[in-house]
Protein backbone atom coordinates (compact mmCIF):
# COMPACT_ATOMS: atom_id res chain seq x y z
CA UNK A 1 0.00 0.00 0.00
CA UNK A 2 1.29 3.61 -1.06
CA UNK A 3 -0.13 6.47 0.74
CA UNK A 4 0.20 10.04 -0.03
CA UNK A 5 -0.43 12.53 2.17
CA UNK A 6 -0.57 16.16 1.42
CA UNK A 7 0.98 18.54 3.85
CA UNK A 8 0.57 22.59 3.33
CA UNK A 9 2.55 25.13 5.43
CA UNK A 10 0.13 27.41 6.66
CA UNK A 11 0.69 30.73 8.93
CA UNK A 12 0.33 30.09 12.92
CA UNK A 13 -3.09 30.97 13.93
CA UNK A 14 -1.56 31.37 16.94
CA UNK A 15 -0.02 34.83 16.23
CA UNK A 16 -1.35 37.21 13.69
CA UNK A 17 -2.01 36.82 10.13
CA UNK A 18 -0.92 39.14 7.05
CA UNK A 19 -1.75 39.56 3.93
CA UNK A 20 0.55 41.45 1.64
CA UNK A 21 -1.35 44.64 0.92
CA UNK A 22 1.05 45.11 -2.84
CA UNK A 23 1.06 41.95 -3.86
CA UNK A 24 -2.24 40.06 -2.21
CA UNK A 25 0.10 37.00 -0.93
CA UNK A 26 0.49 35.84 2.62
CA UNK A 27 3.37 37.33 4.56
CA UNK A 28 5.13 34.83 5.49
CA UNK A 29 7.76 36.94 7.27
CA UNK A 30 4.94 38.03 9.45
CA UNK A 31 4.42 35.80 11.83
CA UNK A 32 5.54 32.04 12.46
CA UNK A 33 4.93 28.86 10.16
CA UNK A 34 3.41 25.41 10.69
CA UNK A 35 2.75 22.68 9.31
CA UNK A 36 -1.53 23.06 8.86
CA UNK A 37 -2.62 20.96 11.92
CA UNK A 38 -5.48 19.42 9.56
CA UNK A 39 -1.98 17.99 7.75
CA UNK A 40 -0.39 16.66 10.84
CA UNK A 41 -3.65 14.79 11.22
CA UNK A 42 -4.30 13.42 7.66
CA UNK A 43 -0.34 12.03 8.34
CA UNK A 44 -2.09 10.35 11.53
CA UNK A 45 -4.45 8.27 9.96
CA UNK A 46 -1.62 6.94 7.42
CA UNK A 47 1.04 6.55 10.09
CA UNK A 48 -1.70 4.83 11.92
CA UNK A 49 -2.47 2.34 8.81
CA UNK A 50 1.15 1.81 8.20
CA UNK A 51 2.26 0.79 12.56
CA UNK A 52 -0.62 -1.97 11.85
CA UNK A 53 0.45 -3.11 7.78
CA UNK A 54 4.29 -2.59 7.83
CA UNK A 55 4.49 -3.01 3.70
CA UNK A 56 3.15 0.55 4.06
CA UNK A 57 4.59 3.31 2.19
CA UNK A 58 3.58 6.80 3.28
CA UNK A 59 5.04 9.48 1.10
CA UNK A 60 3.92 13.39 2.38
CA UNK A 61 3.89 15.55 -0.86
CA UNK A 62 3.93 19.42 -0.72
CA UNK A 63 3.85 22.19 -2.87
CA UNK A 64 5.20 25.67 -0.88
CA UNK A 65 8.02 27.76 -1.08
CA UNK A 66 11.92 26.74 -0.67
CA UNK A 67 11.29 27.29 3.24
CA UNK A 68 8.28 24.82 3.39
CA UNK A 69 10.70 21.79 3.43
CA UNK A 70 10.67 22.46 7.24
CA UNK A 71 6.75 21.08 7.47
CA UNK A 72 7.86 18.22 4.45
CA UNK A 73 10.96 17.32 7.30
CA UNK A 74 8.02 17.67 10.38
CA UNK A 75 5.88 14.67 8.33
CA UNK A 76 8.76 12.69 7.91
CA UNK A 77 10.07 13.19 11.83
CA UNK A 78 6.39 12.07 12.57
CA UNK A 79 7.15 8.69 10.40
CA UNK A 80 6.51 9.10 6.76
CA UNK A 81 8.87 7.16 4.68
CA UNK A 82 9.82 9.80 2.17
CA UNK A 83 8.83 13.63 1.58
CA UNK A 84 8.57 15.05 -2.10
CA UNK A 85 8.46 18.90 -2.05
CA UNK A 86 7.31 20.57 -5.22
CA UNK A 87 9.38 24.17 -5.69
CA UNK A 88 8.98 26.86 -8.36
CA UNK A 89 8.87 30.41 -8.88
CA UNK A 90 6.40 30.27 -10.87
CA UNK A 91 4.07 28.73 -8.21
CA UNK A 92 4.63 32.22 -6.45
CA UNK A 93 0.42 32.90 -5.85
CA UNK A 94 -0.72 29.47 -7.62
CA UNK A 95 -4.24 29.41 -8.07
CA UNK A 96 -6.62 26.21 -7.04
CA UNK A 97 -6.49 25.06 -10.72
CA UNK A 98 -2.91 25.22 -10.65
CA UNK A 99 -2.21 24.11 -7.18
CA UNK A 100 -4.96 21.30 -8.30
CA UNK A 101 -2.59 20.66 -11.45
CA UNK A 102 0.77 20.35 -10.02
CA UNK A 103 -0.79 18.37 -7.04
CA UNK A 104 -2.00 15.57 -9.57
CA UNK A 105 1.26 15.15 -11.37
CA UNK A 106 3.08 15.05 -8.92
CA UNK A 107 0.59 12.25 -7.13
CA UNK A 108 0.41 10.27 -10.66
CA UNK A 109 4.51 10.17 -10.72
CA UNK A 110 4.67 9.02 -7.33
CA UNK A 111 1.94 6.55 -7.73
CA UNK A 112 -0.42 5.78 -5.10
CA UNK A 113 -3.26 3.55 -3.70
CA UNK A 114 -4.46 6.34 -1.43
CA UNK A 115 -3.89 10.48 -0.97
CA UNK A 116 -4.90 11.40 2.64
CA UNK A 117 -5.99 15.58 2.59
CA UNK A 118 -7.16 17.52 5.04
CA UNK A 119 -10.63 18.77 4.43
CA UNK A 120 -9.74 22.78 4.55
CA UNK A 121 -6.62 24.50 4.85
CA UNK A 122 -6.85 27.05 8.12
CA UNK A 123 -5.34 29.68 5.83
CA UNK A 124 -6.95 29.54 2.24
CA UNK A 125 -9.60 27.74 3.05
CA UNK A 126 -11.00 26.45 0.39
CA UNK A 127 -11.80 22.63 0.65
CA UNK A 128 -11.91 22.30 -2.85
CA UNK A 129 -8.30 20.50 -4.08
CA UNK A 130 -9.40 16.93 -2.79
CA UNK A 131 -12.08 16.80 -5.20
CA UNK A 132 -10.23 18.33 -7.81
CA UNK A 133 -6.87 16.51 -7.59
CA UNK A 134 -9.50 12.96 -7.46
CA UNK A 135 -11.08 15.02 -10.85
CA UNK A 136 -8.08 14.82 -12.68
CA UNK A 137 -6.47 11.76 -11.69
CA UNK A 138 -9.96 10.39 -12.58
CA UNK A 139 -10.05 8.65 -8.80
CA UNK A 140 -13.13 8.64 -6.49
CA UNK A 141 -12.97 10.85 -3.44
CA UNK A 142 -14.37 10.92 -0.27
CA UNK A 143 -13.98 14.01 1.77
CA UNK A 144 -14.52 15.08 4.99
CA UNK A 145 -14.27 11.69 6.69
CA UNK A 146 -15.33 11.76 10.79
CA UNK A 147 -13.90 8.26 10.37
CA UNK A 148 -11.69 5.96 8.34
CA UNK A 149 -11.42 2.32 7.64
CA UNK A 150 -8.55 1.59 4.63
CA UNK A 151 -8.59 -2.03 3.64
CA UNK A 152 -6.24 -3.43 0.67
CA UNK A 153 -8.81 -2.59 -1.71
CA UNK A 154 -11.36 0.31 -0.66
CA UNK A 155 -11.50 2.60 1.66
CA UNK A 156 -14.69 3.75 3.70
CA UNK A 157 -15.79 6.20 6.24
CA UNK A 158 -18.40 8.88 7.74
CA UNK A 159 -18.91 11.78 6.69
CA UNK A 160 -21.22 14.35 8.23
CA UNK A 161 -22.38 16.73 5.71
CA UNK A 162 -25.12 19.69 6.28
CA UNK A 163 -27.95 17.75 5.69
CA UNK A 164 -26.64 14.40 7.78
CA UNK A 165 -24.21 11.58 8.22
CA UNK A 166 -23.61 9.83 5.21
CA UNK A 167 -21.51 6.20 4.83
CA UNK A 168 -18.99 6.01 1.87
CA UNK A 169 -17.11 3.68 -0.26
CA UNK A 170 -14.47 4.24 -2.67
CA UNK A 171 -12.63 1.52 -4.54
CA UNK A 172 -8.49 2.11 -4.39
CA UNK A 173 -7.07 4.17 -5.90
CA UNK A 174 -9.28 6.88 -4.36
CA UNK A 175 -8.79 10.76 -2.49
CA UNK A 176 -10.24 11.25 0.89
CA UNK A 177 -9.93 14.18 3.11
CA UNK A 178 -10.45 13.83 7.15
CA UNK A 179 -11.90 16.45 9.54
CA UNK A 180 -9.99 17.37 12.73
CA UNK A 181 -12.66 14.87 14.65
CA UNK A 182 -9.69 12.11 13.56
CA UNK A 183 -7.16 11.83 16.42
CA UNK A 184 -4.11 14.65 16.62
CA UNK A 185 -1.10 14.14 15.11
CA UNK A 186 1.54 12.27 16.65
CA UNK A 187 4.88 14.10 18.24
CA UNK A 188 7.89 13.18 16.62
CA UNK A 189 10.28 12.19 19.19
CA UNK A 190 14.38 12.68 19.37
CA UNK A 191 14.72 9.49 17.23
CA UNK A 192 12.35 10.63 14.64
CA UNK A 193 13.82 13.94 14.03
CA UNK A 194 17.65 11.95 13.59
CA UNK A 195 15.60 9.40 11.39
CA UNK A 196 14.24 11.58 9.42
CA UNK A 197 17.55 13.59 8.23
CA UNK A 198 18.58 10.13 6.98
CA UNK A 199 15.20 9.98 4.94
CA UNK A 200 14.88 10.69 1.02
CA UNK A 201 13.69 14.00 0.52
CA UNK A 202 12.71 14.75 -3.54
CA UNK A 203 12.07 18.73 -4.86
CA UNK A 204 10.26 18.96 -8.06
CA UNK A 205 10.00 21.76 -10.14
CA UNK A 206 7.23 22.63 -12.59
CA UNK A 207 9.22 21.20 -15.35
CA UNK A 208 9.96 18.05 -13.89
CA UNK A 209 6.56 17.51 -13.67
CA UNK A 210 5.78 18.55 -17.05
CA UNK A 211 3.08 21.26 -15.67
CA UNK A 212 2.71 24.67 -17.69
CA UNK A 213 2.01 27.34 -15.55
CA UNK A 214 0.88 29.65 -18.86
CA UNK A 215 -1.73 27.08 -19.71
CA UNK A 216 -4.85 27.87 -21.69
CA UNK A 217 -6.57 26.84 -18.42
CA UNK A 218 -8.80 30.08 -16.81
CA UNK A 219 -7.60 31.00 -14.11
CA UNK A 220 -8.54 33.15 -10.55
CA UNK A 221 -6.81 36.28 -9.81
CA UNK A 222 -7.14 38.38 -6.99
CA UNK A 223 -7.89 41.70 -8.00
CA UNK A 224 -7.52 43.74 -4.90
CA UNK A 225 -7.15 43.70 -1.14
CA UNK A 226 -8.02 45.74 1.48
CA UNK A 227 -7.13 45.35 5.36
CA UNK A 228 -10.11 45.94 7.80
CA UNK A 229 -9.63 48.22 10.58
CA UNK A 230 -8.68 46.51 13.56
CA UNK A 231 -12.12 46.48 15.65
CA UNK A 232 -11.91 48.74 18.96
CA UNK A 233 -12.59 47.80 22.12
CA UNK A 234 -15.79 49.64 23.14
CA UNK A 235 -17.07 49.88 26.91
CA UNK A 236 -15.77 47.93 29.46
CA UNK A 237 -17.79 47.73 32.98
CA UNK A 238 -16.62 45.43 35.99
CA UNK A 239 -19.98 44.02 37.74
CA UNK A 240 -21.30 45.65 41.04
CA UNK A 241 -24.15 43.70 41.24
CA UNK A 242 -26.27 45.36 37.87
CA UNK A 243 -23.79 44.36 34.97
CA UNK A 244 -26.88 42.15 33.85
CA UNK A 245 -29.09 45.95 33.51
CA UNK A 246 -26.76 47.53 32.22
CA UNK A 247 -26.37 44.82 29.36
CA UNK A 248 -29.86 44.33 28.70
CA UNK A 249 -30.03 48.75 28.79
CA UNK A 250 -27.25 48.23 25.52
CA UNK A 251 -29.02 46.14 23.72
CA UNK A 252 -32.16 48.09 24.04
CA UNK A 253 -29.95 51.46 23.28
CA UNK A 254 -28.92 49.71 20.15
CA UNK A 255 -32.22 47.87 19.03
CA UNK A 256 -30.88 44.02 20.18
CA UNK A 257 -33.57 42.92 22.10
CA UNK B 1 -30.95 29.40 -29.96
CA UNK B 2 -31.35 31.75 -26.94
CA UNK B 3 -33.63 30.58 -24.31
CA UNK B 4 -31.14 31.69 -21.90
CA UNK B 5 -30.66 35.22 -20.76
CA UNK B 6 -27.29 36.67 -21.81
CA UNK B 7 -26.71 37.45 -18.38
CA UNK B 8 -27.41 33.99 -17.07
CA UNK B 9 -26.04 33.31 -13.41
CA UNK B 10 -26.54 29.26 -12.90
CA UNK B 11 -27.26 28.56 -9.72
CA UNK B 12 -26.62 24.65 -8.24
CA UNK B 13 -29.25 24.46 -5.88
CA UNK B 14 -28.45 21.79 -3.19
CA UNK B 15 -31.04 19.21 -2.72
CA UNK B 16 -32.02 17.30 0.39
CA UNK B 17 -32.29 13.59 0.14
CA UNK B 18 -36.19 14.17 0.98
CA UNK B 19 -36.59 16.51 -2.37
CA UNK B 20 -36.32 19.49 -0.32
CA UNK B 21 -33.98 22.66 -0.99
CA UNK B 22 -30.58 23.20 1.51
CA UNK B 23 -31.42 26.62 3.21
CA UNK B 24 -28.46 28.10 0.92
CA UNK B 25 -30.73 28.28 -2.01
CA UNK B 26 -32.34 31.54 -1.16
CA UNK B 27 -28.86 32.98 -0.68
CA UNK B 28 -27.31 31.57 -4.04
CA UNK B 29 -30.27 32.68 -6.01
CA UNK B 30 -30.74 36.15 -4.25
CA UNK B 31 -26.92 36.57 -4.86
CA UNK B 32 -27.52 35.55 -8.68
CA UNK B 33 -30.55 38.14 -8.91
CA UNK B 34 -27.76 40.99 -8.16
CA UNK B 35 -25.49 39.98 -10.90
CA UNK B 36 -27.77 38.84 -13.56
CA UNK B 37 -30.82 36.17 -14.74
CA UNK B 38 -31.08 33.63 -12.35
CA UNK B 39 -31.25 30.13 -13.45
CA UNK B 40 -31.54 27.34 -11.38
CA UNK B 41 -30.11 23.83 -11.77
CA UNK B 42 -31.77 20.95 -9.81
CA UNK B 43 -30.19 17.53 -9.43
CA UNK B 44 -33.33 14.96 -7.64
CA UNK B 45 -34.23 11.45 -7.54
CA UNK B 46 -36.66 10.88 -9.79
CA UNK B 47 -40.22 12.21 -9.23
CA UNK B 48 -38.75 14.96 -7.28
CA UNK B 49 -37.59 17.48 -9.74
CA UNK B 50 -41.30 19.65 -10.34
CA UNK B 51 -41.54 20.71 -7.13
CA UNK B 52 -37.77 21.48 -6.37
CA UNK B 53 -38.12 23.66 -9.66
CA UNK B 54 -41.28 25.54 -7.72
CA UNK B 55 -39.60 25.91 -4.67
CA UNK B 56 -36.38 27.20 -6.60
CA UNK B 57 -38.53 29.68 -8.34
CA UNK B 58 -40.48 31.13 -5.39
CA UNK B 59 -36.76 31.71 -4.60
CA UNK B 60 -36.15 33.72 -7.67
CA UNK B 61 -35.01 31.02 -10.04
CA UNK B 62 -36.25 32.52 -13.74
CA UNK B 63 -35.03 29.50 -15.44
CA UNK B 64 -34.83 26.11 -13.98
CA UNK B 65 -32.98 22.96 -15.55
CA UNK B 66 -33.59 19.60 -13.61
CA UNK B 67 -32.12 16.35 -13.73
CA UNK B 68 -33.65 13.43 -12.04
CA UNK B 69 -31.75 10.49 -11.45
CA UNK B 70 -33.10 7.00 -12.41
CA UNK B 71 -33.63 4.64 -9.40
CA UNK B 72 -31.90 7.24 -7.27
CA UNK B 73 -27.85 7.43 -8.05
CA UNK B 74 -25.65 6.43 -5.20
CA UNK B 75 -22.80 7.57 -6.82
CA UNK B 76 -21.29 10.61 -4.74
CA UNK B 77 -21.08 13.91 -6.56
CA UNK B 78 -20.26 12.74 -9.75
CA UNK B 79 -23.68 12.73 -11.47
CA UNK B 80 -23.95 16.40 -9.86
CA UNK B 81 -20.72 17.79 -11.98
CA UNK B 82 -21.91 15.60 -15.33
CA UNK B 83 -25.48 17.79 -14.99
CA UNK B 84 -23.48 20.94 -14.30
CA UNK B 85 -21.38 20.21 -17.36
CA UNK B 86 -24.52 19.59 -19.21
CA UNK B 87 -26.34 22.41 -17.84
CA UNK B 88 -23.30 25.00 -18.36
CA UNK B 89 -23.49 23.62 -22.22
CA UNK B 90 -26.96 24.57 -22.64
CA UNK B 91 -27.10 28.32 -20.53
CA UNK B 92 -23.80 29.66 -21.28
CA UNK B 93 -23.84 31.04 -17.85
CA UNK B 94 -21.72 34.44 -17.15
CA UNK B 95 -21.09 32.76 -13.79
CA UNK B 96 -21.62 29.59 -11.90
CA UNK B 97 -22.65 29.96 -7.84
CA UNK B 98 -22.38 26.51 -5.88
CA UNK B 99 -22.98 26.65 -1.93
CA UNK B 100 -19.96 26.42 0.23
CA UNK B 101 -21.33 23.78 1.59
CA UNK B 102 -18.96 20.00 1.90
CA UNK B 103 -21.32 18.57 -1.20
CA UNK B 104 -21.17 22.27 -2.55
CA UNK B 105 -17.20 22.05 -2.28
CA UNK B 106 -17.00 19.28 -3.99
CA UNK B 107 -19.09 19.43 -7.03
CA UNK B 108 -17.11 23.18 -7.39
CA UNK B 109 -14.35 21.49 -7.02
CA UNK B 110 -14.49 18.86 -9.68
CA UNK B 111 -16.60 21.04 -11.91
CA UNK B 112 -13.72 23.77 -12.16
CA UNK B 113 -10.84 21.32 -12.73
CA UNK B 114 -13.26 18.98 -15.52
CA UNK B 115 -13.63 22.46 -17.14
CA UNK B 116 -10.50 24.45 -16.39
CA UNK B 117 -12.42 27.07 -15.07
CA UNK B 118 -11.32 29.85 -12.32
CA UNK B 119 -12.62 28.89 -9.28
CA UNK B 120 -13.32 31.29 -7.09
CA UNK B 121 -14.27 29.84 -3.28
CA UNK B 122 -16.38 30.90 -0.07
CA UNK B 123 -17.42 34.45 -1.79
CA UNK B 124 -19.20 36.54 0.74
CA UNK B 125 -20.64 38.63 -2.17
CA UNK B 126 -20.74 38.73 -5.71
CA UNK B 127 -20.71 42.30 -8.44
CA UNK B 128 -20.39 42.93 -11.70
CA UNK B 129 -17.87 44.78 -13.36
CA UNK B 130 -17.08 45.40 -17.35
CA UNK B 131 -15.17 42.64 -17.28
CA UNK B 132 -17.76 39.77 -15.62
CA UNK B 133 -18.51 39.00 -12.17
CA UNK B 134 -16.24 39.36 -9.33
CA UNK B 135 -16.35 37.74 -6.00
CA UNK B 136 -15.83 39.39 -2.54
CA UNK B 137 -14.11 37.23 0.22
CA UNK B 138 -13.50 37.66 3.58
CA UNK B 139 -9.89 36.18 4.68
CA UNK B 140 -7.51 35.19 7.64
CA UNK B 141 -11.16 35.27 9.87
CA UNK B 142 -12.65 38.54 9.05
CA UNK B 143 -9.31 40.85 8.79
CA UNK B 144 -8.80 41.31 4.93
CA UNK B 145 -11.35 41.90 2.04
CA UNK B 146 -9.92 40.50 -1.35
CA UNK B 147 -11.92 40.67 -4.51
CA UNK B 148 -11.13 37.84 -7.20
CA UNK B 149 -12.16 37.45 -10.76
CA UNK B 150 -11.57 34.48 -13.86
CA UNK B 151 -8.95 35.86 -16.34
CA UNK B 152 -11.16 34.25 -19.23
CA UNK B 153 -14.74 33.11 -19.01
CA UNK B 154 -17.25 32.08 -16.35
CA UNK B 155 -16.06 31.77 -13.11
CA UNK B 156 -16.91 29.05 -10.47
CA UNK B 157 -17.68 30.51 -7.31
CA UNK B 158 -18.59 28.47 -4.48
CA UNK B 159 -20.97 30.93 -2.16
CA UNK B 160 -20.82 31.14 2.11
CA UNK B 161 -23.83 29.79 3.43
CA UNK B 162 -25.41 32.93 5.05
CA UNK B 163 -23.13 35.36 3.95
CA UNK B 164 -25.68 36.87 1.21
CA UNK B 165 -28.96 38.89 2.63
CA UNK B 166 -30.26 39.54 -0.70
CA UNK B 167 -33.47 37.95 -1.37
CA UNK B 168 -34.68 37.87 -4.79
CA UNK B 169 -38.44 38.11 -5.81
CA UNK B 170 -40.49 34.70 -6.63
CA UNK B 171 -40.71 34.27 -10.02
CA UNK B 172 -44.41 33.37 -10.85
CA UNK B 173 -44.03 31.25 -14.24
CA UNK B 174 -40.43 29.71 -14.38
CA UNK B 175 -39.22 27.98 -17.39
CA UNK B 176 -38.67 24.42 -16.61
CA UNK B 177 -36.69 22.48 -18.67
CA UNK B 178 -35.55 18.59 -18.02
CA UNK B 179 -31.90 18.37 -18.99
CA UNK B 180 -30.53 15.12 -20.55
CA UNK B 181 -27.05 14.35 -19.21
CA UNK B 182 -24.58 12.16 -20.78
CA UNK B 183 -22.72 10.47 -17.95
CA UNK B 184 -19.33 10.94 -18.03
CA UNK B 185 -18.28 7.83 -16.33
CA UNK B 186 -16.09 9.19 -14.21
CA UNK B 187 -14.73 6.87 -10.82
CA UNK B 188 -17.32 7.76 -8.24
CA UNK B 189 -17.10 6.66 -4.16
CA UNK B 190 -20.21 5.10 -3.22
CA UNK B 191 -23.01 6.32 -0.86
CA UNK B 192 -23.88 3.18 1.26
CA UNK B 193 -26.03 5.07 3.65
CA UNK B 194 -27.75 8.26 4.25
CA UNK B 195 -29.18 9.29 7.82
CA UNK B 196 -30.91 12.78 7.64
CA UNK B 197 -29.80 14.96 10.79
CA UNK B 198 -32.64 15.12 13.20
CA UNK B 199 -33.89 18.45 13.46
CA UNK B 200 -35.09 18.86 17.17
CA UNK B 201 -34.11 22.07 17.99
CA UNK B 202 -36.29 24.81 17.80
CA UNK B 203 -33.58 27.38 17.86
CA UNK B 204 -32.78 29.08 14.61
CA UNK B 205 -29.43 27.42 12.73
CA UNK B 206 -25.90 28.68 13.89
CA UNK B 207 -24.53 29.60 10.60
CA UNK B 208 -26.85 32.75 9.01
CA UNK B 209 -28.14 33.27 13.06
CA UNK B 210 -28.65 36.63 13.69
CA UNK B 211 -27.86 36.38 17.01
CA UNK B 212 -25.74 34.24 18.73
CA UNK B 213 -24.49 33.67 22.53
CA UNK B 214 -21.40 31.48 22.81
CA UNK B 215 -20.14 29.80 26.05
CA UNK B 216 -17.00 28.52 26.73
CA UNK B 217 -14.77 27.19 29.41
CA UNK B 218 -15.98 29.54 32.04
CA UNK B 219 -19.35 27.68 31.84
CA UNK B 220 -17.59 24.75 33.77
CA UNK B 221 -19.99 21.63 32.89
CA UNK B 222 -22.23 19.93 30.54
CA UNK B 223 -25.27 21.12 33.14
CA UNK B 224 -24.32 24.61 33.87
CA UNK B 225 -24.21 25.34 29.47
CA UNK B 226 -27.71 25.46 30.07
CA UNK B 227 -27.17 29.07 31.04
CA UNK B 228 -26.05 29.79 27.67
CA UNK B 229 -29.18 27.96 26.14
CA UNK B 230 -31.23 29.73 28.54
CA UNK B 231 -30.02 33.44 27.74
CA UNK B 232 -30.27 31.99 23.50
CA UNK B 233 -33.83 31.59 24.35
CA UNK B 234 -34.29 34.53 26.09
CA UNK B 235 -33.16 37.05 23.00
CA UNK B 236 -34.03 33.72 19.56
CA UNK B 237 -30.74 34.02 19.31
CA UNK B 238 -28.64 30.68 18.17
CA UNK B 239 -26.51 28.52 20.32
CA UNK B 240 -22.45 28.83 19.97
CA UNK B 241 -19.07 27.87 21.55
CA UNK B 242 -16.01 27.35 21.83
CA UNK B 243 -12.94 24.59 20.74
CA UNK B 244 -12.01 25.07 24.77
CA UNK B 245 -16.14 24.31 25.69
CA UNK B 246 -16.51 21.56 22.35
CA UNK B 247 -13.25 19.88 23.52
CA UNK B 248 -14.54 19.99 27.28
CA UNK B 249 -17.54 18.13 26.02
CA UNK B 250 -20.22 20.58 27.20
CA UNK B 251 -21.85 21.05 23.84
CA UNK B 252 -21.44 19.40 20.39
CA UNK B 253 -18.84 19.66 17.68
CA UNK B 254 -21.20 21.25 15.37
CA UNK B 255 -21.80 24.26 17.75
CA UNK B 256 -17.69 25.58 17.15
CA UNK B 257 -17.87 28.88 16.20
CA UNK B 258 -14.25 29.83 15.22
CA UNK B 259 -11.16 28.90 12.45
CA UNK B 260 -11.88 25.14 12.70
CA UNK B 261 -15.71 25.25 12.74
CA UNK B 262 -18.61 27.64 11.92
CA UNK B 263 -17.55 31.30 10.68
CA UNK B 264 -20.75 33.53 11.99
CA UNK B 265 -21.51 37.36 11.32
CA UNK B 266 -24.29 38.39 13.09
CA UNK B 267 -26.16 41.46 14.21
CA UNK B 268 -24.97 40.46 17.87
CA UNK B 269 -22.81 38.18 19.65
CA UNK B 270 -22.60 37.42 23.21
CA UNK B 271 -19.57 35.76 24.65
CA UNK B 272 -20.26 33.93 28.05
CA UNK B 273 -16.77 32.47 29.54
CA UNK B 274 -15.12 32.70 26.55
CA UNK B 275 -11.28 34.11 26.82
CA UNK B 276 -11.16 34.78 23.06
CA UNK B 277 -8.27 33.39 21.44
CA UNK B 278 -7.39 34.09 18.28
CA UNK B 279 -8.80 31.23 16.56
CA UNK B 280 -12.40 31.92 17.98
CA UNK B 281 -12.02 35.54 17.20
CA UNK B 282 -11.96 34.17 13.31
CA UNK B 283 -14.91 33.10 13.30
CA UNK B 284 -16.92 35.83 14.96
CA UNK B 285 -15.07 39.34 14.75
CA UNK B 286 -17.09 40.46 11.75
CA UNK B 287 -20.37 40.32 14.09
CA UNK B 288 -22.20 43.77 14.07
CA UNK B 289 -21.88 44.18 17.98
CA UNK B 290 -20.16 41.96 20.44
CA UNK B 291 -20.82 41.64 23.97
CA UNK B 292 -18.63 39.77 26.06
CA UNK B 293 -18.53 38.29 30.02
CA UNK B 294 -15.75 36.94 31.57
CA UNK B 295 -14.27 37.10 34.94
CA UNK B 296 -10.83 37.70 33.57
CA UNK B 297 -10.11 41.47 32.96
CA UNK B 298 -7.01 40.29 30.85
CA UNK B 299 -9.30 38.24 28.87
CA UNK B 300 -8.78 38.89 24.69
CA UNK B 301 -12.17 38.83 23.91
CA UNK B 302 -12.51 42.42 25.82
CA UNK B 303 -10.24 43.55 23.18
CA UNK B 304 -13.08 43.71 20.46
CA UNK B 305 -15.90 43.81 22.69
CA UNK B 306 -18.14 46.93 22.30
CA UNK B 307 -19.66 46.16 25.72
CA UNK B 308 -17.33 44.22 28.17
CA UNK B 309 -18.19 43.18 31.74
CA UNK B 310 -16.31 41.66 34.07
CA UNK B 311 -17.52 39.65 36.77
CA UNK B 312 -19.27 36.50 37.49
CA UNK B 313 -21.69 35.37 34.21
CA UNK B 314 -23.50 32.89 37.16
CA UNK B 315 -24.46 36.18 38.13
CA UNK B 316 -24.42 38.55 35.41
CA UNK B 317 -26.61 36.60 33.22
CA UNK B 318 -29.49 35.36 35.03
CA UNK B 319 -30.09 39.16 35.84
CA UNK B 320 -30.05 39.91 32.01
CA UNK B 321 -32.32 37.38 31.00
CA UNK B 322 -34.88 38.56 33.75
CA UNK B 323 -33.88 42.15 32.25
CA UNK B 324 -34.52 41.09 28.76
CA UNK B 325 -38.03 39.32 29.79
CA UNK B 326 -39.20 42.32 31.90
CA UNK B 327 -38.53 44.80 29.30
CA UNK B 328 -40.52 42.42 26.88
CA UNK B 329 -43.70 42.54 28.92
Amino acid sequence: MKIIVLVKEVPDTYGDRKLSLETGLADRSAGDVVLDEIGERATEVALSYADAHPDTEVIVLCMGPAGAVGTVRKGLAMGAAQGVHIVDDDLLGADLGLTAEVLAAAASRIGFDLVITGNVSTDGGGGVIPAMIAELLNVPHATALVSVEISEQAVTGERTTDGGSMSVSADLPAVISITERMPDGRFPNFKGIMAAKKKPLETLSLADLGVDPDSSASRSIMISVAEKPPRAAGVRITDEGDAGEKIADFLAQNRLL
Amino acid sequence: MSDYADDSILVLVDVMPSGELAKSAAGLLGAAAGVGTPVALIVTEAGKGSAAARAAASLGARNVLTVESEGGTQALTVPIVDALGGAVERVRPDAVLISNSIEGRDAAGRFAARTRSALCVDAVGVTRDDEGVVAHHSVYGGSYNVESASTWGAPVITVRQGAISDRAEAVEEPVVEALAVTPSDRRAARIDAFAEAADESTRPELRGASKVVSGGRGLGSQEQFVLVEKLADALGAAVGASRAAVDAGYVPQTAQVGQTGVSVSPQLYIALGISGAIQHRAGMQTAKAIVAINKDPEAPIFDIADFGVVGDLFEVVPQLISAIEARRS
